[in-house]
């Protein structure tokens, strides 16, 4: 079991669930976040001043999924993000050592894969 | 002989100057009081409630959202409070010092201290109730001081926030409203403000400016911009203060009659063209139309014409209205960066130099073709008007820094006049207040220490999170 930290652009968020939703992953947390990279946001005026962000606006999604699909859930995540241009984001993939579906109990793959999910 | 009667016709109609002979006399030489005109009754109540509503919601807002998040209740209050403040102070003293008998050109006197004598009757030659009167100018008292709140905003401590709003509207609105309304030496001089140029706007721009100097920049400032947290609020805002400006200009005639018509139109007309130069010259020297730069146009055209409101004709308040955008975006944009002073909201350059845009412009368009109670301006032949203007502008400047600086001198004594750098960063809504403007997260994050004073038995037992030892 690993987690993906899909950290991407906020306009290309429904693209990506959709893209992860295709691939199987059937859950994942998402919250909006500010960080830090190459890129600079657009600037933004106030009275005569042009100021830019230092931390700009993403978008992070965070999904657990079974060793075995990590590969195509990435490709599949990075496919949908990717406009070629600086600020794209970032993935990070970690280890995860155990799972629990609250509900029921179960544990491992089982607790991350949807009823009926075929990966 | 001529020009005495002249001038008693242009500082004798000066708006709200109808008001400058005390009753007594006039009635005590035999004329009968006039009659109440229930229209234009009417009008000047509906407009005393307009003009309300532009300090509350309407300036509120417009200010409430150029702050940050941490200092959106804060700010509101400003204005909120001074309304309750000057409601009460207007009452007991207030009204009597602006519109009491002429005391040497300088102030009003205490004929009518706690609204002693001001009836349901009129009192002079407008044919409204003396209440009706006297409830419009208290309007106008409050949103003048409201409006120097946008030049100390985040981060002035409320105690003193509150003792210098009270010596403010007392020592300096008041006498200033007399000199201008009340009968006073620059009515006598013939300044034409039909709806408060000098008393209101440069008033409170210039004292503005001096309490930014005074009190000293919001830490950070410039360099780490702090932008408007809620610019919907503000357009908001704007939208209401164009609106209830049809209560302050145009119920300025203090009749429902051509006069207030008049004003009606040169203020719609003036903002219209205000906004469109502002968009205008920030489009083309930055770049982009924003949304900040249309709201504060319109409020520099609405500035602009109140002096003028009943004095000039429509196409001269189009010029007015540009000349009210290109003084304004040069004093926000340009002198601002200048000054040094961290006006926050920008009340000199929309209300101070605009508000003496407007003074001057009405020395240059009055005609006495469009109201034969004013006075020919510099256009129409009469220089002697446009110095007029000079004066009342310079009277109203100085007036409002000294009584300002003076006033701010004395409350820092008494209080200290900001709050701590520590409070300044967590915010004057949660240091001041105690409140937070938004909690817009669903989850609870917090319990209640004492529901409603039990903090008892139930709270102890139902509560498991309030596990820790009362007192």
């Amino acid at each position: 079991m690993k987690m993906l930290t899909v950290i991407v652009r906020p306009e290309k968020f429904g693209d990506i669930v959709a893209a992860l939703r295709r691939a199987g992953v059937t859950g994942m947390t998402v919250t909006e976040v500010r960080g830090q990279g190459y890129q600079k946001e657009l600037p933004q005026i106030y009275r005569s001043l042009s100021y830019q962000a230092d931390f700009v606006q993403k978008v992070k999604i965070e999904t657990v999924v079974p060793d075995d699909r990590v590969e195509e859930v990435l490709q599949a995540a990075v496919a949908a993000a990717r406009t070629g241009r600086v600020g794209d984001g970032k993935v990070f993939i970690t280890e995860v050592i155990d799972a629990v579906r609250v509900r029921t109990g179960e544990r491992g793959d089982a607790a991350v894969l949807g009823p009926g999910a075929d990966m | 002989m001529l020009t005495g009667l002249k001038r008693m016709a242009t500082v004798g109609l000066t708006a709200a100057s109808l008001w400058m002979l005390p009753a007594v006399p006039v009635f005590a030489q035999g004329t009968a009081p006039p009659a109440i005109n229930s229209g234009d009754t009417a009008w000047v109540l509906l407009s005393s409630a307009l003009v309300m509503a532009m300090v509350v919601p309407g300036l509120a807002f417009f200010y409430g959202g150029l702050v940050s998040q941490r200092n959106a209740l804060s700010t509101l209050m400003h204005s909120f409070f001074i309304l309750a403040l000057v409601a009460v102070q207007w009452v007991l003293m207030g009204y009597t010092l602006s519109f009491g008998p002429d005391i040497g050109g300088v102030i009003g006197g205490l004929d009518f201290l706690g609204f002693n004598g001001v009836g349901q009757e009129p009192n002079g030659s407008a044919t409204i109730p003396h209440l009706a009167f006297a409830a419009f100018q208290g309007m106008f008292a409050a949103i003048t001081v409201a409006l120097i709140t946008g030049g100390f905003a985040e981060r002035m401590r409320f105690p003193a926030f509150i003792l210098f709003s009270l010596l403010w509207t007392t020592l300096v609105y008041d006498p200033l409203a007399h000199w201008v309304w009340g009968g006073g030496w620059l009515a006598g001089l013939g300044a034409l403000d039909f709806a408060g140029g000098t008393v209101v706007h440069i008033s409170s721009g210039v004292s503005a400016l001096v309490a930014a100097l005074v009190i000293g920049k919001r830490y950070g400032y410039p360099e780490s911009l702090r932008p408007p947290h809620n610019l919907p609020f503000t357009v908001l805002g704007a939208a209401l203060l164009w609106f209830g400006w049809f209560g302050f200009n145009a119920g300025s005639a203090l009749a429902a009659n051509g006069l207030a018509s008049l004003a009606f139109v040169v203020t719609h007309a003036a903002t219209g063209a205000a906004t469109l130069t502002w968009v205008a010259v920030e489009w083309t020297l930055k770049g982009k139309p924003t949304v900040l730069g249309a709201a504060t146009g319109a409020i520099a055209g609405l500035v602009a014409i109140t002096p003028a409101a009943g004095y000039v004709d429509v196409l001269s308040s189009l010029v007015i209205g540009v000349g009210a955008g290109l003084v304004g975006y040069w004093g926000v944009n340009w002198l601002k960066a200048r000054l040094g002073a961290d006006d926050a909201l920008d009340v000199f350059g929309v209300h101070g130099l605009v508000g003496t845009w407007g003074a001057l412009a009405t020395g240059l368009f009055a005609s006495e073709a469009v109201n034969p109670a004013g006075a020919n301006g510099l256009l129409s032949g009469n220089p002697a008007q446009f110095v007029n203007q000079v004066i009342g502008v310079v009277a109203a400047w100085a007036m409002a820094a000294v009584g300002t600086y003076v006033i701010l001198k004395v409350v820092g004594v008494v209080t200290p006049l900001r709050v701590s750098r520590e409070e300044e960063l967590v915010g004057l809504d949660q240091t001041l207040h105690g409140e937070e403007a938004y909690h817009l997260s669903p989850t609870v994050f917090g319990h209640a220490s004492s529901a409603f004073g039990m903090d008892s038995a139930a709270a102890k037992a139902g509560n498991p999170a309030d596990a820790r030892p009362s007192s």
